[in-house]
């Protein structure tokens, strides 16, 4: 059988390219336009905030990024490109909703108002993330592909037995629609009608795979086989972003379940610094995406329709700048953690053959100590 | 005082948690109308309703991955696997995720979940609903394990899992389902991370958890007109093991023979034996030796009442354990 058989095919422009359903209320060059179901009436004041949102996560991303390669950070998972999506997504969650974030959605933390240090904790070793996941409503960065779906799901359904108006936002990526836990997710969210929002982010490549080898089918017309609505939207357009997703958000919160939005978007930077993409696309393709760049449209919008001015860019390039410096000098200064820190909290109630290893592994520390051979490699600056 | 079989005795456990604590859920395939293929949840679904006791999809990680939200959300689910066989799919999120989260969190997220899984062969059945995966969990940090094997256990047991704050894999002997004890619902029994002397001895210990109590129980007494002693340990509890019992057993017995369904090669046997050998080292007078499932995939059921330890296999350890 062929791809033509069922109707698409890898030059298929609405599978290959984002096409006619896609949901747009910016254009790459800036120009606001209408769509018939999704209206956005924002302030001045909100449209700066937002590009002040979109300029400082693309700041925090670009010092993490430096960091690495200074071996600060072990590893750097970059967001570069994918700003308008997540910013979008994080401007529509409401106070009480819950977010499930993958590992790289450093701009939701950003809205969720997750300190950048609590994120970039994780990525040089010293933990799995430092934020409370409860009180920001952002959990933790999960690393398993797509296991968080099911979280979501489950989270959601204990809204509907609290009586809650809440909704969740479950974030995933295109590779991970792959996953079976992501399709059992969206089999629970259907049956249980549970007030979830599954927002993926198909920025066209799970590491070197680009999308052909996840789905012959357009991402977001799957969520019709599950029994919810699926919307495409631009992911490059934070307004759209916003906008699909505020509506997705009360929809579920009304009790009318779950939505999948497919956030069109490109990752402009490695899948890690650990990657190379240079190996699996062309320099050609990045440069078509720069054009479409999530913050400067934001950016000609404001500065055509005059409601942002010179002083207001500066004013922001220069909290950039201090931002940049506030983070290098707290992760060049972030204290090593103890190692003994490692027992702590495997357990609730700590079982007694644990704390039978973590006494022994205690004295043989200052084993090193009282032989005067100083601390052990372990934990030292050695 | 009626007796109970353990299967009534997990279904009146069930039912007492739940009237405990609201937060208290079931989920699990075919546990509501049907109320479980082997009836431990009957009935409970028409008292609780559908909200508290869930017929979910058939997927075993879905069942496991919306208990982690629903966990973060502050409920106790308890997780219904259907067989043993059928956690596999389910694997994924309870030692990457149920397991993990609470270190993860640093201690804000709690996974109190409890995952019920029948466990063990003897009935019959066809392949994937006979086995005991009790070890690739007890390896692995961040859960606990316990086995019940009697229907007093199985009632107090349940209850004590659901209300602790760590995950708990509850593993029930199948095809005990159907013993019955004498059940006082009014005496709280000892902790549920302890094991038990079960019957006193003096020549070896005998350590066994789950189905394998009932059988050396029945060792120990057939040889006991032969003026063999055995003193017979129920472990109950997996993982953490509460071995300080054993210890003291087997200084005084000087043999020991752990008893399991599971495959014997790096089976909760092993790390017992090796566990005894640091501790009780000038006391013993023969190596631990292991009587356990072979190390084969478990055969079709017209084989496996060879595969499975039985009375005999584990006097003829004993025996062994004599030669020394």
């Amino acid at each position: 059988m062929s791809a033509g058989d069922i109707g698409v095919s890898p030059g298929d422009s609405s599978f290959a390219e984002a096409g006619p359903e896609l949901i747009q209320l910016l254009t790459p060059e800036g120009e606001r336009v209408e769509h018939p179901d999704y209206a956005i009436d924002l302030s001045p004041e909100e449209l700066r905030a937002i590009y002040r949102d979109l300029a400082l996560v693309r700041r925090v991303d670009v010092e993490a990024t430096a960091l690495q390669r200074q071996g600060e950070l072990g590893i750097w998972a970059s967001l570069l490109g994918q700003e308008g999506a997540q910013v979008g997504a994080g401007w529509a969650l409401e106070d009480q909703d819950m977010a499930f974030p993958t590992y790289r959605e450093h701009g939701v933390a950003w809205c969720r108002k997750v300190d950048p240090l609590d994120v970039i904790s994780l990525f040089r070793g010293c933990d799995n993330g430092s934020w409370d996941p409860l009180a920001t409503k952002f959990n933790l960065y999960t690393v398993v592909i797509g296991v968080q779906c099911l979280h979501a799901v489950g989270y959601g359904m204990g809204i509907q037995r609290d009586g809650s108006d809440s909704a969740v936002l479950a974030f995933l990526g295109d590779g991970a629609t792959s996953q079976g836990d992501v399709n059992e997710s969206f089999v629970w969210a259907s049956v249980f009608a549970a007030p979830v929002v599954f927002f993926c982010q198909n920025n066209q490549y799970a590491i070197s795979e680009p999308i052909e080898k996840q789905s012959r089918i357009p991402l977001f017309q799957r969520a019709r086989g599950f029994g919810f609505p699926g919307v495409r939207v631009d992911g490059n357009d934070v307004l759209a972003v916003l906008a699909v997703t505020r509506k997705a958000l009360e929809a579920a919160r009304t009790g009318q379940g779950p939505t999948f939005i497919e956030a069109y978007t490109y990752r402009m930077g490695a899948h890690t610094t650990s990657d190379d993409p240079s190996r699996y696309r062309l320099a050609s393709e990045m440069e078509a995406w720069k054009l479409k760049d999530p913050i400067e449209r934001v950016r000609a919008y404001l500065i055509r329709s005059g409601q942002a001015d010179a002083a207001f860019f500066e004013s922001i390039e220069a909290e950039s700048d201090e931002l940049a410096a506030r983070i290098r000098k707290g992760t060049t200064e972030m204290p090593d953690p103890d190692p003994s820190s490692m027992f702590a909290n495997v357990y609730a109630e700590q079982t007694p053959y644990l704390r039978e290893q973590a006494e022994q592994f205690a004295a043989y520390r200052a084993s090193f100590v009282a032989s005067g051979d100083g601390a052990p490699l372990v934990g030292s600056e050695a | 005082m009626a007796p109970v079989t353990l299967g009534k005795a997990i279904n009146m456990g069930l039912r007492k948690a739940m009237e405990d604590d609201p937060k208290v859920l079931l989920m699990g395939e075919d546990i509501g109308r049907l109320g479980g293929v082997f009836r431990v949840t009957d009935g409970l679904q028409k008292d609780f309703g559908e909200d508290r006791v869930i017929d979910t999809p058939l997927a075993e990680s879905g069942i496991l991955g919306t208990a982690v939200g629903l966990a973060m959300r502050g409920y106790r689910p308890v997780c219904e696997i259907q067989f043993d066989g059928f956690i596999f799919p389910a694997y994924n999120q309870i030692v990457t995720q149920v397991a993990k989260i609470h270190a993860r969190s640093r201690g804000r997220m709690p996974m109190r979940i409890v995952v019920r899984v029948p466990f063990g062969g003897g009935i019959g059945a066809v392949e994937h609903h006979s086995e005991s995966p009790e070890a690739y969990f007890s390896h692995t940090p961040g859960l606990k394990v316990v086995a019940c094997s009697n229907p007093v256990d199985a009632y107090w047991m349940i209850q004590q899992a659901i209300r602790q704050d760590d995950p708990v894999l509850f593993f029930e002997p199948k095809r005990r389902y159907w013993e019955k004890a004498d059940l006082d619902t009014t005496v709280e029994p000892e902790p549920l991370f302890e094991s038990r002397l079960v019957r006193p001895g003096h020549d070896c210990t005998v350590l066994a958890y789950g189905p394998m109590v009932k059988t050396a129980l029945q060792a120990a007494a057939a040889v006991e007109g032969e003026g063999r002693s055995l003193e017979v340990v129920d472990l109950r509890t997996l993982s953490p093991l509460d071995l300080g019992p054993v210890f003291e057993s087997v200084r005084r017995t000087g043999r020991c023979v752990v008893v399991h369904e599971a495959p014997t090669n790096l089976g909760l046997g092993s790390e017992i034996a090796a566990r005894i050998t640091e501790e009780c080292f000038y006391s013993l007078e023969a190596p631990v030796l292991r009587v356990g499932g072979y190390d084969t995939p478990y055969p079709p059921s017209k084989m496996e009442e060879d595969y499975l330890p039985d009375l005999d296999r584990i006097l003829d350890a004993v025996d062994r354990s004599f030669t020394f």
